[in-house]
C-alpha cells in the first residue's frame, strides 16, 4: 500500500505518493491559487482508503475537508525535518524558506527535531518579501535571483518591513540606483536575517535549504558565501514537506500493524 | 445578566453600549475555551457562575460594601500586600487588563508599542468599559517595569493612582526601602478608610489571605496528578478568579473542589489521553487572556503548572503567622513580599531555579515561555530561562504574542511543533 503527503502551503501545493515497501516516490506540484480546496480535491482524487498526511498551513483546511479520507495532519517543521533526513541523512540543519514563513530547525543524527525557529507574524525575510519587491521592480519572480545577480555592487537596504522596504528601493530608484543593484540590496537584507535565525539555531552543518526561495540562484549564493562549505541547496527544494509527510504516514501504518 | 445591572452599570458611568458588546464577545469566548470542555468538574460550575457574574454580582457586592462605608482598593501586581487592605476593612480587587479593549484610546495617550497589559488596562479606563475600576475608591500601582511606572504618571489624570516602589535588588538596603514602603501603604490604607490597623485585624487579615494561598497550592499539588485531572486552562481560570473574588468564599468554594479533585484522582480519571505534559512560565495572564493556554491544550498538550503572577508566583509563599505583635507582623509581610521572584530583579536567580524544580516535579515535557511584546524584564530573562532549562535537559519554547487574534494561525504551528518535538 502507498501513502500520500500533501503539502499546502501559501503559493503552492505539493503532493508525494510513497510506496514504503520500496522508498521509491513520485510528486506533483500545483499552484495553491484562490481554490486550494478545488486543487487538493484533484491531488486527492484517487485518495480512498490511502493514509494521508497534511502539513503547511492549510493542513487543518484539508482534514477538515476530507473528513471522509484518512487524513491526519503534521506541521511542516516535523514534515521538512523527516523530508531532509530522508533525502539528506547527514543533515544537521533544516532552512526552509517558503512564501510566508522562514523556518530553521535543528536535528540530531537521527533525524529528531531538537530545536527550531520561526518567523513572528510579518512577512519580512519570507518568499512573500521577494515575491512584493520582484513586482515593485517589474522583473517576473522566476527571474528575480538571476536578475540581481546581474549588480555591480551592493546597495544597503535597511528595512526588513516590506512596506518600508519598498518605499527605500522606490528612494533608491529615484538616486538613479540600478535596479540590479537595489535586487541585490534586497536579496542580502534577507540573507542577513537569515543567518541571525540559523545562528540562534545553532548552524551546525551541513545545512539543507529547501522551500520555494531556495530556487533562487542569488539567495543560494549569498548564503553559501555567508555559511561556507556544508550549505546545501537541495535538489527539489519544494518537496521536502510533502515526503516528510508521506513518510510520516507511512510510519504511522507500520506502528499500527505493529501495535 | 444585563437586565437587572443596567441601572448600576449607568450609575457607575459606564459606556453601555459598549459594555454591552463586551460582554457578548467575552461570552461567546468563554462559551468556545471553557463551556466547550469533557469531563470537567462540577466544582467548576462556581468559577462559571463567577465569570457569567464579572460585572454583575460582584460589583453589586462591592457597591453594597461601599454603601456600608468600605473602601475599594483595585491593583495590577502581586506586589501590593493585600493583608493591611483587609486588615483595614476594605476590599482589595485585581484590575481589567486581559484583553484588547479600548486600545484606540490608550494609544491617544501611549505609545503604541506599549505592552498589551498597560495598554488594555489604560484602555478600559478611558473606555468606561469597567466597573471594577469605577468601583475603586484608590487605584495602586507600582514601579514593577518602566511601562507600568511611565504611564501610572500618566493614568493618575483619570483615577486616584498610589504608585508603591518596588526594589528591583535584594540587598539589605533593599528590603529597607520595600518596608518604608510597606509602611507607607498602611498609613494610606489607615488614612483611606479612617481606620486604624491592629495587631488583631492584621492577623485575621494575614490568615485570611494566607489561606487562599493554601488552597491554591492544595490546588497545585492535585493538579499534578497522572493522569492529569482537571485543564491547565481551568486552573488559570481559578487564579484569575482568585484576584477579585471575595477571598474567604473563593476559599472555601475551591477547598470543595479541590475535594472533587481527589475523588476524581482516587479513580484515576484525566481530562484528556495522551496529551503532552507543558508547564507555563512567564508574564501573567489577566482574564480574558486564554488565548496561548486555549492553543496548547488544543494541540495535543495540557498545562499542569503556571510559572507566574496569576499563578505560582502569587501563591507560592505564605506569609509567617507566627507574630503577635503588630511590628513583627508588618515584617514578617515585608519578607514574604521580597521573596516574589518577578523579573523585575536583578539578579533573578531565585525564578531559574524555581522554573527547573517546578518542571521536574510536575514531570513536565518541555516549557512554554509566554512573553508579551514590549515586555523586557520578562523577554530578556526569557534566554536565561531557556538556557537553565536546556543544562536541565528540558525544552522550552519561547512565545512572544499579545491579545490580538492575528497571530493565532502561527502561535498554532509553532506550539503543535513544539508538541511534535517533545512528544
Amino acid at each position: 500500500m502507498h501513502t500520500i503527503g500533501l503539502d499546502v502551503g501559501s503559493r503552492s501545493i505539493e503532493r508525494v505518493v510513497l510506496d514504503p515497501a520500496t522508498g521509491l516516490w513520485s510528486w506533483t506540484k500545483v499552484p495553491t491559487t484562490f481554490d486550494p480546496i478545488g486543487q487538493c480535491r484533484r491531488l486527492l482524487a484517487d485518495a480512498d482508503g490511502v493514509p494521508v498526511m497534511a502539513t503547511g498551513y492549510g493542513r487543518k483546511l484539508v482534514a477538515e475537508t476530507f473528513a471522509h479520507l484518512r487524513v491526519d495532519t503534521v506541521t511542516e517543521i516535523q514534515a521538512y525535518a523527516l523530508g531532509a533526513h530522508f533525502l539528506y541523512p547527514e543533515a544537521r540543519t533544516v532552512l526552509d524558506i517558503g512564501g510566508q514563513d522562514t523556518k530553521v530547525i535543528a536535528l540530531n543524527a537521527s533525524g529528531k527535531v531538537l530545536r527550531f525557529e520561526m518567523n513572528d507574524r510579518c512577512a519580512a525575510g519570507t518568499g512573500k518579501f521577494l515575491e512584493f519587491m520582484a513586482t515593485a521592480l517589474q522583473v517576473p519572480l522566476e527571474d528575480f535571483g538571476d536578475y540581481a545577480l546581474g549588480a555591480d555592487k551592493r546597495v544597503q537596504i535597511n528595512s526588513m518591513c516590506t512596506v518600508f522596504a519598498e518605499s527605500e528601493a522606490t528612494s533608491l530608484m529615484a538616486r538613479g540606483e540600478k535596479a540590479q543593484n537595489i535586487a541585490m540590496g534586497l536579496h542580502a537584507a534577507i540573507a542577513q536575517r537569515v543567518l541571525a535565525m540559523l545562528r540562534r539555531v545553532g548552524l551546525e552543518k551541513p545545512v539543507i535549504f529547501a522551500g520555494g526561495v531556495a530556487h533562487n540562484r542569488c539567495m543560494r549564493r549569498l548564503l553559501v558565501e555567508a555559511v561556507g562549505d556544508g550549505f546545501l541547496a537541495a535538489e527539489n527544494p519544494d518537496v521536502l514537506g510533502a515526503l516528510g509527510a508521506a513518510l510520516l504516514a507511512a510510519r504511522s501504518i507500520s506502528s499500527a500493524q505493529g501495535a | 445578566m444585563a437586565g437587572s445591572y443596567e441601572a448600576m452599570w449607568e450609575k457607575l458611568n459606564l459606556d453601555l453600549d459598549a459594555h454591552a458588546g463586551l460582554l457578548e464577545v467575552l461570552g461567546k469566548f468563554y462559551g468556545d475555551i471553557y463551556l466547550s470542555q469533557d469531563k470537567r468538574l462540577r466544582g467548576m460550575e462556581y468559577l462559571d457562575f463567577v465569570l457569567s457574574e464579572i460585572h454583575g454580582l460582584r460589583i453589586k457586592e462591592l457597591q453594597e460594601a461601599k454603601a456600608q462605608g468600605r473602601k475599594v482598593v483595585g491593583t495590577f501586581c502581586v506586589f501590593v500586600p493585600e493583608e493591611l487592605v483587609y486588615a483595614a476593612d476594605a476590599i482589595q480587587v485585581g484590575l481589567c487588563a486581559g484583553a484588547e479593549a479600548g486600545f484606540d484610546k490608550a494609544e491617544k495617550i501611549l505609545p503604541r508599542n506599549t505592552c498589551a497589559l498597560i495598554k488594555s488596562f489604560v484602555g478600559f479606563k478611558l473606555s468606561r468599559l469597567c466597573p471594577f475600576f469605577e468601583s475603586c475608591d484608590l487605584i495602586v500601582g507600582e514601579t514593577t517595569c518602566d511601562g507600568k511606572k511611565k504611564a501610572y504618571e500618566i493614568f493618575a489624570d483619570y483615577a486616584p493612582v498610589y504608585v508603591m516602589e518596588i526594589p528591583q535588588m535584594k540587598q539589605a538596603c533593599d528590603r529597607d526601602l520595600w518596608k518604608a514602603e510597606i509602611l507607607r501603604f498602611k498609613e494610606t490604607i489607615e488614612n483611606l478608610t479612617g481606620r486604624t490597623i491592629t495587631a488583631e485585624s492584621l492577623k485575621k487579615a494575614i490568615r485570611l489571605i494566607n489561606d487562599r494561598r493554601r488552597v491554591l497550592q492544595r490546588l497545585n499539588r492535585l493538579r499534578a496528578a497522572e493522569p492529569t485531572p482537571i485543564s491547565g486552562r481551568d486552573v488559570l481560570l481559578i487564579n484569575q478568579v482568585s484576584f477579585y473574588d471575595d477571598p474567604a468564599r473563593f476559599t472555601q468554594k475551591i477547598s470543595e473542589l479541590c475535594d472533587e479533585l481527589e475523588q476524581k484522582i482516587a479513580r484515576g480519571e484525566g481530562v484528556v489521553d495522551g496529551a503532552q505534559r507543558v508547564m507555563l512560565s512567564g508574564c501573567p495572564m489577566a482574564i480574558p487572556n486564554w488565548k496561548l493556554p486555549y492553543i496548547i491544550e488544543s494541540s495535543g498538550a495540557v498545562v499542569v503548572g503556571e510559572e507566574s503572577c496569576v499563578g505560582t508566583r502569587n501563591t507560592r509563599d505564605l506569609v509567617d503567622e507566627e507574630g503577635q505583635a503588630l511590628d513583627a507582623m508588618l515584617d514578617a509581610l515585608v519578607d514574604r513580599y521580597m521573596r516574589i521572584d518577578c523579573a523585575c530583579f536583578t539578579p533573578n536567580r531565585e525564578r531559574l531555579e524555581h522554573i527547573v524544580a517546578m518542571a521536574r516535579d510536575l514531570k513536565v515535557k518541555g516549557v512554554i515561555h509566554y512573553g508579551l511584546s514590549f515586555c523586557q524584564p520578562y523577554g530578556i530573562e526569557s534566554f536565561k530561562v531557556e538556557r537553565a532549562l536546556r543544562e536541565a535537559g528540558i525544552p522550552m519554547l519561547a512565545i512572544e504574542t499579545d491579545y490580538s487574534m492575528e497571530d493565532v494561525e502561527q502561535l498554532k504551528t509553532r506550539v503543535e511543533a513544539f508538541i511534535e518535538m517533545i512528544r
